[in-house]
Parts: structure tokens; C-alpha cells; sequence
């Protein structure tokens, strides 16, 4: 297996985009990416698009194609395959591309990610995001995205004693790293009480403990580490790369307090790389809902089960903290545009080893880590990236 | 919209609870599967359909104030995450009572109640929903 380093990063701003279309996102983040791996179109040998779910949002299919033609690709015929896990599209999309370069097939693969969610209403985007849940034995009897999250949130309380205000914190911080990120969604920085007197989407969950509907794109090059200093100063390995599926439905499996696929593709992912949780210095973490960022840094071990809230409420995820989650603002602050979120955390913890991300920068970052999922946890993708 | 079908085809379980049991493993499962997710190739001949009895416990619960269009005239609404005395889990509505009145671990049986419906003209999609025991037996539903 060859080793391979990202050697570009591009991404568009995150948000309601009126004017932007599906394709004019993802050729924009793909252009930005290899513009700044200074590749040509000639090397590229294949593509890989994350998209959950263009069909519905935009009634369009056969993305993988249309963004290929829309970027000038086709002239040359490049293979362009779209990759769909739900909220886990973008960090399979990029697991693809790495297998791709690692087994030597291809050399120069662009991994890009897409979702144009803001041409239906909220209601259809909310059934469209509920749809990656079973629709026929949770969503078709009156579950939501949010309310199956809610009954994570709920049962997590009951049995690890996490707070209403705990979960607040998650997006106080979040919002704050957002502030930080001139491609965030909301940059405004908000405090408990703004979380704790929004809306209620389903109990115990506010609108602002929920990622909201974004449109965006993100793209990372990929390449073989043996020739990445050619293209990149900097250039980022990623050491080790996970996946696991689990059911479908919440309701089976025995401990809805713990994302099992989480926990057995982030230990797939450090024994590839060879690494533990205490060498990891900055993570992008799923936080579709503040709920899923607590479950997250205690399934990927940086704390132990029950103690996420904690953690989150004593500063120990912030920017200064013993490991600092979602420096872009997470997907509640940077925004979600679905299939393009786990190639945006990758974009951003390539941004904090190259020691680029500026305000936001965690001193010294040496090894990141991004964890994307699909559901409510039935696909979770973890990657580790080192500075090269 | 959906087709009929899509909905008639799961009316057994819809209306009547409708699992299986592993005769391998010997756990309960909802709705049915053609192999358990246990045993797999060991379970093939030894799936037995079941029907489950309805009542269990509340493992976890929220009400749901945003998010889906079938639903809307009910907002908002309870949708729980129910254990039952067979052991598999399932998820609905509980209706006929305050969330404030709700616990994990309260009781509570199936009932057979309108979920949905297509349009002012459309299929009406009947399905399980659940009471709280504490409601009492109501000796008019047709279980």
C-alpha cells in the first residue's frame, strides 16, 4: 500500500447561497483545490464527489458526471464516481480517493463534496435529512432527524447525568471557533442563553443545538506521499482511515448513548496510523446536533463515556483546550452542506497542519483528525492526517 | 408521493405488531427480517413471525415540535423509543397524554391509530401508536 498526502484544499463559503448552483459550488471548491496543489487538468486521473442527495434537493442525479463536465474533465474522459452515506458522503467520497492513490491504481485523484440544499423549503430539507434514518420504521412513524437525536440527547442525560447546559456549550464554543472562520456560515458569536431560549425542534433540542441547512462545496488533491513535495510546501499525510457500519435504526442497537461505528472505525483508523488519542492535536467532529459532538469525543476516547459534557462545559475542547474540536466552527457554525461536510473537515485540519488557519490556528498542530457520519451513526468514517 | 403498495405490503406489522423470533438465538425482533442480524446464515428456516404483545416500557422519548409535513396537524407531538416485554425496541408516537407526564420507564401498550394521510383525497396509512398504561384499558379500541 503506497502512502498518500493531500496536496490541495479548496473550499466555497458555507450558507444560503441564493445564487449559486449545485454545479457552480462544486467546480468553484475544485478549482480552488487544484489551483492550489498547481496541477494541471491533464494529471488528474480520476474524481470522487460526496453528494447525499441531489436527486430530492435539486432533482438532479448522476452528480459525479456533471460536475466531471462542468469542470472540464471529460475532454480526457476522467472516471468521476459519486459516493453517497448520508451525512458520510464527503468522508467517504475521501476514503475512496485514498484507496484509489494508496493501491497504486491512480496517482492524482481530486476529492470533492456538494450539497445545494436551499432550493426546497425547511420542511422538505428536514424530511430529506430524515431520510438517511429508516424511513420506514422510524421517519414514517413520526421521527425525525432531530427527534431521533433527541432521544440520544434524552437517554444520554438519564444515564450519564449530561445537562440542558452542557449542551449549550457546545454550540457557545462552536459559534465562538466559527467567528474565527471567514468561510463560516454564522460567524456570530452567541451565548447559553440564546441557545436556551430558541425554539424547541425536539425536546430537549433547540434550533441552536442543530446544524442548519447549508449549500457548499470543499475539494482536497490527493497523491502519492513519494511525490507530494512537488506540489505542496506543506504537505499533509493521512495515516490512517477508517470505516464501520451499524443498524439502521436507532432503536437496534442496545446502547443508543454510544455510536459503535464511531468507536470501531476511529480504532481502525489509529491502528493504521499508528497513533492514540493524546497525539491528536485539532478534530473536526460530526455535531449535526450539540448532542453528536458530546457522543463524538467520547467514542473517538478522548474522554471517557458520560464525561462529554463535562469536558465540553470545562473549556477542554476549545481552542485552547486539551484537544481542540471543531476549530471551523463545526458543522452547527461553519455549516452543513451535506455531502460536502467530511471533505470540509478535512479541508480544515489540512489548514491547521499547514499552520494556515490564522485566528484560528492551534499552536503547533502536528496530528488531526476528522470524523464524519452518516444517520444517526449507521456510517461512521474517521481519518488521521499528519504533517508530512 | 408514495405509491400504495409500499404501505399495504408492511400492513401486518403495521396493524397487528407483527416480528419474529429467532428460534437460533432465541431474541425478538421488529418488524420482520429474512435472516436474524445475530445468527445470520444459521438462523436460515428457524425465523419464526411473531406477534408481539404491545406493551413495554419507555427506553427514551422527546416531542417533536418541528420537521415533517404528514404529522403537521399534530404538532406537537411524542415519539418514544419503546422496549417491549419481548425485548426488541420499537419506535412511534405515544399519544393521549402530556409529555410532562412521561418518564423513561413509564408503561405503556400499542394501540391502532391513523398515522398519516396523502392529500385531502389520498390513502390513509393506519399504523401502532402508543398509551400510557396509567390511561387504563380503553374497552372501545380494537386491538
Amino acid at each position: 500500500m503506497r502512502r498518500v498526502a493531500v496536496i490541495g484544499t479548496g473550499i466555497t463559503e458555507f450558507g444560503e447561497l441564493w445564487d449559486s448552483s449545485f454545479r457552480k459550488l462544486g467546480i468553484g471548491a475544485g478549482l480552488a483545490a487544484v489551483e492550489d496543489a498547481k496541477i494541471s487538468a491533464e494529471q488528474i486521473d480520476a474524481m470522487y464527489v460526496g453528494n447525499m442527495s441531489a436527486g430530492r434537493f435539486i432533482r438532479q442525479e448522476h452528480v459525479g458526471a456533471l460536475i466531471a463536465d462542468y469542470s472540464g474533465l471529460v475532454k480526457d474522459h476522467v472516471p468521476a464516481t459519486r459516493v453517497e452515506a448520508a451525512g458520510a458522503s464527503g468522508g467517504l467520497a475521501l476514503r475512496q480517493g485514498f484507496l484509489a492513490v494508496a493501491s497504486g491504481l491512480h496517482d492524482i485523484v481530486v476529492v470533492g463534496g456538494a450539497e445545494k440544499m436551499t432550493d426546497v423549503s425547511d420542511t422538505e430539507s428536514s424530511m430529506i435529512q430524515s431520510s438517511a434514518a429508516d424511513q420506514e420504521w422510524e421517519t414514517e412513524l413520526g421521527a425525525t432527524f432531530a427527534g431521533l437525536h433527541a432521544l440520544i440527547a434524552t437517554r444520554h442525560m438519564h444515564e450519564h447525568g449530561t445537562t440542558r447546559e452542557q449542551l449549550a456549550d457546545v454550540a457557545v464554543k462552536n459559534h465562538k471557533h466559527g467567528s474565527l472562520n471567514p468561510k463560516a456560515q454564522f460567524r456570530r458569536e452567541i451565548n447559553r442563553d440564546v441557545v436556551l431560549r430558541s425554539p424547541i425542534v425536539a425536546s430537549p433540542l433547540r434550533m441552536f443545538d442543530c446544524a442548519p441547512s447549508s449549500d457548499g462545496a470543499a475539494a482536497v488533491v490527493l497523491c502519492p506521499l513519494e511525490n507530494a513535495e512537488k506540489y505542496a510546501e506543506v504537505p499533509v499525510e493521512i495515516v490512517g482511515s477508517g470505516q464501520a457500519s451499524d443498524s439502521l435504526a436507532l432503536h437496534n442497537r442496545k446502547d443508543i448513548c454510544t455510536m459503535s461505528a464511531t468507536r470501531v472505525a476511529s480504532d481502525r483508523a489509529f491502528a493504521m496510523a499508528g497513533l492514540s488519542q493524546d497525539d491528536v492535536d485539532v478534530a473536526e467532529v460530526h455535531d449535526n446536533f450539540t448532542i453528536s459532538e458530546v457522543l463524538a469525543v467520547e467514542d473517538l476516547g478522548f474522554f471517557a463515556k458520560g464525561e462529554g459534557g463535562k469536558a465540553t462545559e470545562d473549556g477542554r475542547t476549545s481552542l485552547e483546550g486539551d484537544v481542540a474540536i471543531n476549530t471551523s466552527g463545526g458543522l452547527k457554525a461553519r455549516g452543513d452542506p451535506i455531502g460536502a461536510t467530511g471533505v470540509a473537515q478535512a479541508v480544515e485540519i489540512v489548514t491547521q497542519l499547514r499552520g494556515t488557519a490564522e485566528k484560528r490556528q492551534v499552536k503547533d498542530a502536528d496530528v488531526g483528525l476528522a470524523q464524519n457520519v452518516g444517520g444517526t451513526g449507521a456510517t461512521a468514517v474517521v481519518h488521521l492526517f499528519r504533517r508530512a | 408521493m408514495a405509491t400504495a403498495p409500499r404501505f399495504w405490503r408492511e400492513n401486518p406489522s403495521r396493524y397487528n405488531l407483527v416480528g419474529f423470533k429467532c428460534n437460533n438465538c432465541g431474541n425478538h425482533y421488529f418488524p420482520p427480517r429474512i435472516i436474524c442480524p445475530l445468527c445470520r446464515r444459521k438462523s436460515v428456516g428457524k425465523i419464526e413471525p411473531v406477534r408481539l404483545k404491545g406493551t413495554g416500557t419507555i427506553f427514551s422519548f422527546t416531542e417533536v415540535h418541528e420537521g415533517m409535513d404528514e404529522q403537521n396537524m399534530q404538532r406537537p407531538y411524542i415519539v418514544a423509543m419503546v422496549e417491549l416485554d419481548e425485548g426488541a425496541r420499537i419506535t412511534g408516537q405515544v399519544i393521549d397524554c402530556d409529555a410532562r407526564d412521561l418518564s423513561i420507564g413509564t408503561e405503556v401498550r400499542a394501540t391502532l391509530r391513523k398515522l398519516s394521510e396523502e392529500g385531502s383525497s389520498g390513502v390513509i396509512h393506519y399504523g401502532y401508536k402508543f398509551i400510557p398504561l396509567c390511561n387504563g384499558p380503553a374497552a372501545s379500541e380494537n386491538e
